[in-house]
């Protein structure tokens, strides 16, 4: 759709763009508000900053939540990846409809239901509480989100090539690593990301399946919060933000550098056909 | 056959996965497993009272209560993302095609800062001395602060806000494949552009419509943030309850219950919105 | 007026290569029996077919007769649920397609995007134990083959259809396999280029000597390429046959119909001396003359099927003619070099004939609404019993 963009889609745009991000700029601005009142202006300063970087606590946080979001993301990439699998290629298999239907159910599930009912499973198993169970949990809900990504790369993929791999003598593993792989990695990588940035933004399903001696950054930062407006707290979502902002930035950069080359190649395909 | 051979193993390695790690009764997976990890559960810790706490449920008039004021808090935000979403997306699909990757990086872009911060930043914003009523104040709108920090209409802002781009991306996704000659064949067919809008437009964007809805109307119901960040304690979200239940009561059981209940609840939406992802993949086939 | 009403077939395709009519030869390909089903729905019912070492071989059939199938078959995506697919006399339905000896040029060419033109073509040699150097000389000489060799490092995205339909080509037959499958592999080009490209495939098949065989929806391109047309329908084979024999001797109504444009009468037929035969079509009308080899009961019911281009068409009454009817001109359709003329020569009833327009339009003496003569030979149709 293409129309004449009028006054009103102007005017839309930009209160609804400032309504997105009015929010996160006021945050950004008092981080370096010199005063420990967060409403008032007292002059630029970036003590917040230091003193977020001498807090122990919210570093080891910090850490841990890295740490689970690595691997955690990881295992989800793998999963999600096989699952996408099965479900493109219509394995028939009893269940399928369940398996389906399960893949997709935790991305509108509200969390405190995933978050409880991974508890009460990890302690029917007895399993001990900590950065393991909250690996596990984080890896079984963004596993969802990364077969989601993958098969939707999958479905749009010519199913001849792999084929032709296998035509060409591959075997069915050799073509998957030679051929299939390669084409579906951009979806996987952005699986990948997603998982990373849902196991470091997740608060309440960790809350529920972590331990006495793990604390993840959003646990931490919840608890401070409670407590009402914190500087510090502050500072470290403005570093939280720019680090996403740049992430994200750089990623669209790239992808449309690669959308430039593509047209590129197109014309160049063009070009051909003329000589 | 060599394609079973192909995927069998992986298969094997998922199913065992979410029946040894997952077990039996990982809940995420599906409704069906979780009420049986809901009732293993409270079965496992006492054995005995079983179905008590769910009497105690209903007999407590405070569940009754949060089941529904979330729901009605819900769907109030929905009804609202939905008139802040759909303009947006509207204009979206409206603008030229150069513009458009960087409109939706600008509302993917919150998307992937952390939900717990974009929640917390309406505390400074909304707060009894916070900048909205400071502004409010200094311009000489009001006299006096407006309390809307710890009500209902804070949580209604909070969820809008952390949703809307929820509401935003399918929406725009079903307008911009919507093919502007339809609507050139509306006013050449003797439509106003009002017209053609709510006779062309508007129902093709139906599906985007119903998916934004449920995206948003789903989570909210059970949202526990957004309520204990910015509700006062006349906000009762069944999330919150839970919570609270859970970590603050100790009362693992009944937390239990009120997850079943309000998984209950939610399977009928979910279902739905399945139902409907299903039918547009079949449609785009 | 073109006649060909040579009594014997003697047409110029026939030359000495036919190993289908030769007793002794060995076929490199047998289908037997096969059934192929896909839950209720038989795609292939009942397939039996061989084909020889350096055939090009059609599979001509509208699209879901099976043709697909039959090759997916043959390249071991599918595995028949019934029959036997020998080659060089071995079943191979238990092979897997990477242990085949056979390459595919597929539809959609199913050229992997992330590589380029030499490491597309150079895929397969890589899966077998070739070394590097020779790899490398046999890319080389696919390039030349395909005249690709400056382009030799671009992306299949870098490259137009025509390229890419090339080093589809060059890649299937960089194996040297002894039995090439084409799936539809002029399907994507524009006209002109698909005639163009029709011959440089028959001249790399002439040269490399390997059997192909290809899957068409196009009757031309079947009829241009091929040294036998397999014609399919439902799952079935209706026929097979050299292109001019399907041509002019099209075994049934159906394929008579599928190939080209044709005339079909029904009627009973009178058989006579020396398989001399009267159909009788409607009434009132001159009975047609026809020869058969097909012994027919008499009064059986049978249909005359005659090409347009076999009738002629005149402004006054032939004089000595075995077949002449009367007509008025309804619609002439001019395609330039040819005109086809709607003839009725009763209530109804309408014969095509097709003459060349070897004078000017202005010039030309028969419009619409004349009065004019058809007139064909005995042998000019075929009598068909189905």
């Amino acid at each position: 759709m293409n129309q004449r963009f009028s006054w009103f889609n102007a005017t839309s745009l930009a209160l609804g763009f400032a309504f997105l991000y009015i929010p996160i700029l006021s945050l950004v601005i008092y981080s370096f508000n010199s005063s420990k009142l967060v409403t008032v202006w007292a002059g630029f300063s970036t003590k917040w900053y230091g003193a977020l970087l001498n807090n122990e606590a919210f570093l080891d946080a910090a850490f841990m939540t890295l740490k689970i979001a690595f691997v955690s993301s990881t295992l989800a990439t793998i999963l999600g990846t096989m699952a996408a699998f099965v479900l493109v290629k219509g394995i028939a298999f009893p269940g399928r409809t369940l398996f389906s239907a399960m893949i997709y159910a935790p991305i509108v599930m509200p969390e405190v239901i995933t978050g409880l009912s991974l508890l009460l499973l990890f302690i029917a198993i007895g399993a001990d509480r900590g950065m393991t169970t909250i690996i596990l949990a984080h890896a079984t809900f963004s596993m969802c989100f990364v077969s989601v990504v993958v098969s939707s790369r999958l479905v749009s993929m010519d199913n001849s090539l792999e084929e032709a791999a296998l035509d060409l003598g591959c075997t069915p593993l050799d073509a998957f690593r030679s051929v299939i792989l390669p084409l579906i990695a951009p979806a996987v990588i952005s699986g990948w990301l997603l998982a990373f940035t849902l196991s470091l933004d997740d608060l309440v399903i960790a809350s529920f399946v972590s331990g006495p001696s793990s604390t993840t950054l959003p646990m931490k930062i919840f608890s401070q919060v409670r407590l009402g407006v914190s500087p510090e707290i502050n500072a470290l979502s403005t570093i939280m933000i720019a680090i996403v902002t740049v992430g994200v930035v750089v990623a669209s950069l790239v992808s449309k550098r690669s959308v430039i080359n593509q047209r590129k190649q197109e014309q160049l395909a063009a070009k051909s056909t003329i000589e | 056959m060599w394609l079973l051979a192909l995927f069998l193993v992986p298969f094997l390695i998922v199913v065992k996965i979410s029946l040894s790690d997952g077990a039996v009764s990982i809940p995420p997976y599906t409704p069906k497993f979780d009420l049986q990890a809901g009732i293993a559960g409270i079965k496992e810790f006492i054995a005995a009272l079983d179905f008590e706490n769910y009497v105690y449920l209903t007999e407590d008039n405070l569940y009754w209560k949060s089941y529904l004021s979330s729901l009605k808090i819900a769907f109030i935000s929905t009804c609202l993302s939905l008139l802040i979403g759909f303009p947006i997306a509207y204009a979206m699909a409206c603008s030229s095609e150069s513009w458009r990757p960087t409109l939706l990086m600008l509302v993917i872009l919150p998307f992937w800062t952390s939900f717990l911060i974009r929640v917390y930043s309406w505390v400074g914003i909304l707060s009894n001395n916070g900048l909205l009523n400071q502004t409010l104040l200094n311009i000489g709108v009001i006299n006096e602060p407006l309390v809307i920090m710890n009500t209902d209409i804070a949580v209604y802002i909070g969820i809008v806000y952390t949703y809307v781009p929820f509401m935003i991306l399918p929406i725009y996704a079903t307008l911009e494949k919507m093919d502007s000659s339809l609507l050139e064949a509306a006013k050449d067919l003797g439509c106003s552009n009002f017209k053609a809008f709510w006779l062309v437009t508007a129902p093709l964007s139906r599906p985007g419509v119903i998916a934004g809805c449920f995206l948003v109307f789903i989570p909210a119901v059970g949202e526990f943030v957004i309520p204990s960040l910015l509700g006062g304690s006349s906000t009762s979200m069944i999330g919150k309850v839970l919570y609270d239940e859970f970590f603050s009561n100790r009362d693992w059981p009944l937390a239990s219950a009120v997850a079943v209940i309000l998984l209950i609840i939610l399977i009928v939406p979910i279902v739905l919105f399945q139902k409907q992802q299903q039918k547009l993949q079949q449609a785009a086939q | 007026m073109p006649t060909t009403d040579s009594d014997e077939m003697n047409i110029a395709n026939s030359h000495t290569f036919a190993p289908w009519d030769e007793a002794s030869a060995v076929p490199l390909i047998s289908f037997k029996n096969v059934v192929k089903k896909f839950g209720d729905f038989t795609a292939i019912d009942n397939v039996s077919l061989d084909i020889y070492e350096k055939e090009f071989y059609s599979l001509l059939g509208p699209s879901g007769c099976g043709k697909t199938t039959l090759m997916r078959m043959l390249a071991g995506f599918e595995k028949p649920t019934a029959g036997q697919i020998l080659f060089d006399g071995q079943d191979i339905s238990p092979l897997p397609p990477n242990k085949r000896p056979f390459n595919m040029m597929f539809q959609s060419y199913a050229l992997f995007p992330h590589l380029s033109v030499v490491e597309n073509i150079a895929f397969g040699l890589k899966r077998s134990n070739m070394p590097k150097a020779e790899i490398n000389q046999r890319v080389d000489e696919m390039l030349t083959m395909v005249q690709l060799q400056q382009l030799a490092a671009r992306k299949p995205a870098q490259l137009s259809g025509g390229q890419r339909q090339r080093v589809a080509l060059a890649r299937s037959l960089a194996k040297r396999p002894k039995l090439l499958l084409l799936d539809e592999p002029l399907g994507a080009l524009d006209k002109k280029l698909r005639q163009e490209t029709q011959f440089e495939l028959m001249d790399i098949q002439e040269k490399l000597g390997t059997t192909f065989i290809i899957v068409t929806h196009d009757q031309e391109e079947a009829m241009t390429v091929s040294s036998r047309v397999a014609v399919m329908n439902h799952g079935r084979i209706q026929q097979v046959a050299t292109p001019a024999e399907i041509y002019e001797f099209p075994n049934s109504r159906y394929v008579a119909d599928f190939i080209g444009d044709i005339n079909i009468l029904e009627g009973h037929c009178q058989t006579g001396a020396d398989n001399q035969l009267q159909i009788h079509w409607a009434e009132g009308i001159t009975p047609i003359n026809a020869t058969t080899n097909t012994a027919m009961r008499d009064d059986s019911e049978c249909y005359f099927a005659i090409r347009p281009e076999k009738i002629s068409i005149s402004t006054s009454p032939p004089a000595d003619a075995e077949n002449v009817i009367q007509g008025k001109v309804l619609d002439i359709a001019y395609l330039g070099n040819l005109s086809t003329y709607h003839v009725e020569v009763a209530p109804g009833c309408v014969i095509k004939a097709q003459a060349a327009n070897q004078k000017r339009l202005s010039r030309r003496d028969i419009s619409w609404e004349q009065t004019v003569w058809l007139s064909w030979t005995s042998t000019a149709g075929v009598v068909l019993t189905q």
